[in-house]
């Protein structure tokens, strides 16, 4: 007789937004693995139409409550480059600030509370506070310094406030930078701890064959602007980037898929380490050497690695932009602004892979259209395409619907999907 | 204190909670029956965020057409969607705790005064006054429009101190003199049309802009 099992995870927990797993095997080969998208869509292209250029990066932030500093500077640089505006250094060396500040919160909020969980056998953080403290107060430490980073620089961790159209609209004083510097150099030694604390543990081994897209960097590990490449040796114009996503809609789903050279590919922390690995600082590839993390990494769950990685390379890096702008911050902080009518793209790379933001503008400074490209958008087809390789090859092994479950689970978390981004 | 439900926090559920906190706007019947659901389960319902409270942003997409919208976004294949509405347009709610975001220290002083069952009164000034404590120049005064005067204060007013005059998301404040602001706007260069657009971005002022 034959037996038939089933996994169906409804609202997966420890992720933004909701989404539902459901696998089936049958005689221990795999029938179904399914990742669909259940969230309430939420229309921000439809409601940026008639925003002013003052208003629409306000608007925009407000897609995500985690990354809402890559939403906002995906809509500044797109009306910045729509009305032909240069940003002036002192404001690009701030804005790449306040960018390091976001990925580091985002990071660490990911690897220590979101996946830290399962690689410990727990349901949550909230044991880890008696049975761990020492490594949930490490977390809260570096959670804390990226979000001290943030307001420091952009006013505000959530929904930013300081970078407006044209440039910064505040220059911190030369004590907070101070203080800023020696939070970041401690910082050092608690993302060493974090790292040892990665590599005592097991990351399941799973490796799919992928391609991986992100900016691409010339002098710098790549945040702000630039040219899109894949792994696969695509290189595009960032105007270019509706050619690098092709959008498309799949029944019963509220996010969208995009594909580029193969039926899906991958962007975030892995993708920009496999494609910008020798612009990392350092440091950054010596904890990257600890995890054998090496590109191409083709294993979704290195995605942990890639993490910790990146967060020690924007600490590093906020040390030297800090340095810079104490030994040479004076200069203009926002550019003037005339609004023109003529459309612009904006491509940053948010914590969770590359984020791009079109807006097109009427010759008052009126948003006439609007289109935003979101990085869990294009992760979704990658898990599509991951998860019945990963249930097939479990199956096969005979693993039981607990680790079915668990593994599937994992798998997901691993590429940090922001739901309500995907269904913007 | 403990933790039954945090579904972005923890797999742990459950559903008898002496206090829920909900976030968002309603716009999905699958969302009408989990707020039900959380209702009947709850001693105390809170409505967190200005979404929760006024709809917040995602507002502006009733004023689109769900219809427009949904061409906009998905083209020929609309989805699901209704009109958008906040927590207690559809269940009864106890506290409303507005801000886009909310502010943490306030949510944390509100958390311990339920936990200790005391009565918590919002401040009834507005923002202007957190721009006085923090010694920030009026952005009216330098030339920039802002909502300070007839906003609930208590955020500790981030947005005027970072360079970005305030855009009302935590809704009105007490006896909010909305002429007043006007006068003041128009005195400074800025059309009514322009203060009633920046007062409906966040939803907090419907009916009174």
């Amino acid at each position: 007789m034959s037996e038939r099992r089933t996994v169906d995870v409804r609202h997966l927990a420890r992720v933004e937004g909701h989404g539902d797993i459901s696998v089936a095997v049958r005689d221990g080969r795999l029938e179904e693995a399914r990742w669909q998208i259940v969230e309430t869509p939420r229309f921000f292209e439809a409601m940026l139409a008639g925003a002013h250029y003052s208003t629409a990066a306000i608007l925009a932030s407000r897609i995500c409550g985690i990354c809402s500093i890559s939403h906002c500077l995906a809509g500044l640089r797109a009306t910045e480059r729509a009305f032909g505006v240069a940003v002036p250094a002192v404001a690009d060396r701030l804005r790449r600030l306040a960018k390091h500040g976001e990925t580091l919160q985002s990071h660490v909020l990911h690897l220590f509370f979101l996946a830290a969980p399962d690689l410990l056998g727990l349901p949550s953080v909230i044991p880890l506070v008696d049975s761990r403290p020492d490594l949930v107060h490490l977390a809260l430490r570096l959670k804390g310094l990226g979000n001290r980073l943030c307001d420091t620089i952009a006013g505000r961790t959530t929904h930013p406030v300081s970078l407006q159209v044209g440039g910064v609209a505040k220059v911190p004083a030369a004590a907070e930078l101070r203080r800023l510097r020696s939070g970041l150099e401690a910082a050092l030694g608690d993302l060493d701890e974090a790292a040892a604390f990665l590599a005592s543990v097991e990351l399941p081994d799973f490796e799919r064959e992928t391609e991986w897209v992100s900016l691409g960097g010339e002098d710098d590990y790549p945040f702000i602007g630039g040219r899109l490449v894949s792994s696969d040796g695509v290189s595009r114009d960032e105007d270019d980037y509706l050619a690098m996503t092709n959008e498309f809609l799949v029944e019963g789903d509220t996010s969208k898929r995009t594909r580029l050279s193969r039926d899906a590919f991958a962007v975030g922390p892995l993708a920009r380490v496999n494609n910008s690995f020798e612009l990392l600082h350092p440091e950054a590839r010596r904890v990257a050497a600890r995890f054998r993390l090496e590109p191409v990494c083709h294993r979704p769950f290195m995605a942990h690695g890639a993490r910790l990685v990146e967060a020690v390379h924007c600490v590093c890096d906020a040390v030297r932009l800090v340095d810079e702008q104490l030994a040479d911050g004076a200069g203009e902080a926002a550019a003037p602004v005339e609004p023109r009518a003529a459309r612009g793209i904006g491509a940053v790379e948010a914590p969770r892979g590359i984020l791009y933001h079109a807006l097109e503008y009427d010759r008052d400074g009126r948003v006439v259209a609007a289109d935003c490209v979101i990085p869990t958008t294009q992760n979704n087809g990658n898990i599509d395409r991951d998860l019945p390789e990963l249930v097939a090859r479990l199956a096969a092994a005979g693993a039981d619907d607990r680790r079915l479950e668990l593994l599937c689970s994992m798998l997901v978390r691993a590429y940090d999907p922001c739901i309500s981004c995907a269904v913007h | 204190m403990e933790i039954v439900d945090f579904r972005q926090l923890s797999s742990n559920t459950g559903d008898d909670l002496d206090i829920a906190l909900v976030d968002g706007s309603v716009s999905r019947q699958d969302e009408v029956e989990r707020l039900v659901r959380i209702r009947a389960g709850a001693r105390i319902l809170v409505a967190l965020g200005s979404c929760a409270c006024f709809g917040g942003v995602n507002r502006l997409k009733n004023a689109c057409g769900l219809e427009h919208a949904n061409r906009v976004v998905y083209g020929e294949r609309p989805r699901d969607t209704m009109a958008v509405r906040s927590i207690r347009d559809v269940v009864p709610v106890d506290l409303e705790i507005p801000g886009c975001p909310v502010s943490k220290d306030e949510v944390e002083r509100i958390v311990q005064h339920l936990v200790f069952d005391v009565p918590y009164s919002f401040p009834v000034y507005p923002v202007c006054l957190d721009c006085r404590q923090r010694l920030t120049a009026c952005l009216m005064d330098r030339g920039r429009l802002c909502l300070g005067s007839v906003t609930r204060g208590g955020c500790d007013a981030p947005c005027p101190a970072g360079g970005l005059g305030c855009w009302g998301c935590r809704g009105p404040a007490a006896d909010a003199n909305l002429e007043q602001l006007v006068a003041d706007a128009s005195s400074r260069g800025f059309s009514g049309a322009e203060v009633a657009e920046r007062l409906g971005l966040f939803g907090g002022f419907e009916g009174l802009r």
